[in-house]
């Protein structure tokens, strides 16, 4: 990185081994060392914020109730009270992407969620949670889901195949929804960052011009902190709906 | 997306510094985009690990997911176990306080208008005694206020009766001294002017003068 025009803004995304384990795969890189600390750093908060089990809480203590009744009151809309026993799942999916998020917007930190590998494996989870979870209450019964109450049979033939195909595509859209999002904002806002520099070497003027990206970097990286708790949210509410179609397949 | 991501892939191959190897290694990403990444897995790990787009490189993918599983696994026991009965513990104290201290506070409340009613009533009913007991008190003074004035009158009408009975008795004990009175009277008036009358001859001429 010492030379100013060449921006690599795909660097960032790189996984690099910290303690190696062999040719496996499985050595703690970069990315591991981030997941236990977006785990210890969720684990910790929530953790030290509520030893006092005040009845007045402080406000550490109210941000993790908040944070409770938030996605407790998120699962309880879509999913009844029956998905409240999904709660633990969705609350932590929904810190772990949220903080992972958050950590992605500290310089030189790695995120966790702009791998696709990462997301879709929350993704997947989801669904497998789903597809288990439905059948093992419903039965054949969960194959409702695919079948809407109130269209005509003559209809069926078409909207039978379409719920089929979207209800597949949920894992898909779940995790490349959050890895797009995350991925192109890093690289947009490292774009941007670069042509400050760039513009910067060229002297004087290049001073002047880099006025614009470096505002515009600016916005972004609002943007993306925006971007970062919304794509939380997204997910843990497309999880509740999902959680709530294997409670209740008939529609 | 597979459009995107290839483009995204070219991008970086460019930033790439390996000249050498670029034809085989698009060959190697593009294996990798268009198929299952296991397909590709082999292939890209061995000779495309520096130049693929890391989010897509399936080297990463085992270690990512082995260290995914096991942080997010603690993370779901913490939480499940831990972190959120803790928290749920907290909010649900604090709604049956709230709800405790309102039930105390409806129950005072009732109290207090159950002693209000009793006040009330109880005022209500000294107030009514109080009437009571004046209304009482009112005739009853009424009722010997009239009694002595009977008593009184009934003496005063007895006594004037009296009075009259005698002032009768005087004035007729008085007029029939008239009569002697006038009679001596006229006869020793007559005396004086006359010479003697008997007390006969006075008493009848009296007699014809008070007739007259």
């Amino acid at each position: 990185m010492a030379d100013p025009n060449k921006v690599d803004p795909i660097h960032q995304f790189a996984i690099t081994d910290i303690i190696s384990f062999g040719e496996d795969g499985f050595s703690f890189s970069n990315s591991s060392l981030f997941m236990v600390l977006t785990v210890g750093a969720i684990c910790l908060y929530l953790l030290l914020s509520t030893t006092g089990r005040s009845i007045i809480p402080s406000r550490a203590q109210a941000l993790s109730e908040m944070l409770y009744e938030f996605v407790a009151n998120m699962v309880r809309d879509s999913a009844g009270m029956e998905g409240m026993k999904f709660f633990p799942f969705v609350f932590s999916l929904f810190m772990f992407v949220l903080v992972a998020n958050l950590f992605g917007m500290f310089p030189f930190f790695f995120t966790v969620t702009s791998h696709i590998i990462v997301t879709f494996a929350l993704a997947i989870l989801v669904f497998l949670t789903v597809i288990v979870y439905g059948f093992w209450r419903n039965g054949p019964k969960f194959l409702k889901l695919f079948v809407p109450a109130g269209v005509p049979a003559y209809v069926l033939p078409i909207v039978v195949p379409i719920e089929i195909v979207s209800f597949l595509s949920r894992p898909i859209s779940l995790s490349v929804r959050l890895f797009a999002n995350i991925l192109a904002g890093h690289i947009t806002l490292k774009v941007f960052a670069g042509f400050i520099v760039t513009l910067g070497s060229l002297g004087f003027l290049g001073w002047i011009g880099a006025i614009l990206p470096l505002i515009m970097t600016v916005a972004i990286t609002a943007l993306e902190f925006l971007v970062a708790v919304l794509q939380a949210y997204v997910f843990a509410v497309l999880t509740s709906m999902y959680i709530n179609d294997a409670i209740h397949p008939s529609h | 997306m597979a459009g995107n991501t290839t483009k995204i892939i070219i991008v970086a191959q460019a930033e790439g510094e390996a000249a050498s190897g670029a034809e085989e290694t698009h060959d190697a990403i593009v294996v990798e985009g268009e198929h299952a990444p296991a397909e590709g897995e082999a292939h890209a790990a061995t000779e495309a690990h520096a130049e693929v787009f890391p989010p897509f490189d399936p080297a990463g993918f085992g270690g990512q997911l082995f260290w995914l599983a096991v942080t997010f696994a603690t993370l779901y026991l913490v939480m499940s176990r831990v972190a959120l009965p803790r928290i749920g513990g907290i909010l649900e104290t604090r709604r049956t306080r709230i709800e405790g201290d309102l039930k105390e506070a409806e129950r005072l409340r009732i109290e207090t208008d159950r002693a209000l009613a009793a006040y009330e009533d109880a005022l209500a009913e000294a107030r009514k005694n109080a009437h009571a007991i004046a209304e009482e008190t009112r005739s009853s003074i009424k009722a010997d206020i009239d009694n002595k004035r009977k008593s009184v009158e009934a003496d005063l009408a007895q006594r004037v009766a009296e009075a009259e009975a005698r002032i009768q008795q005087t004035k007729t004990a008085a007029l029939s001294n008239v009569d002697a009175i006038a009679a001596e009277t006229a006869r020793e008036l007559v005396a004086k002017l006359a010479g003697k009358v008997t007390a006969q001859q006075a008493r009848s001429a009296v007699a014809l003068v008070v007739k007259e």
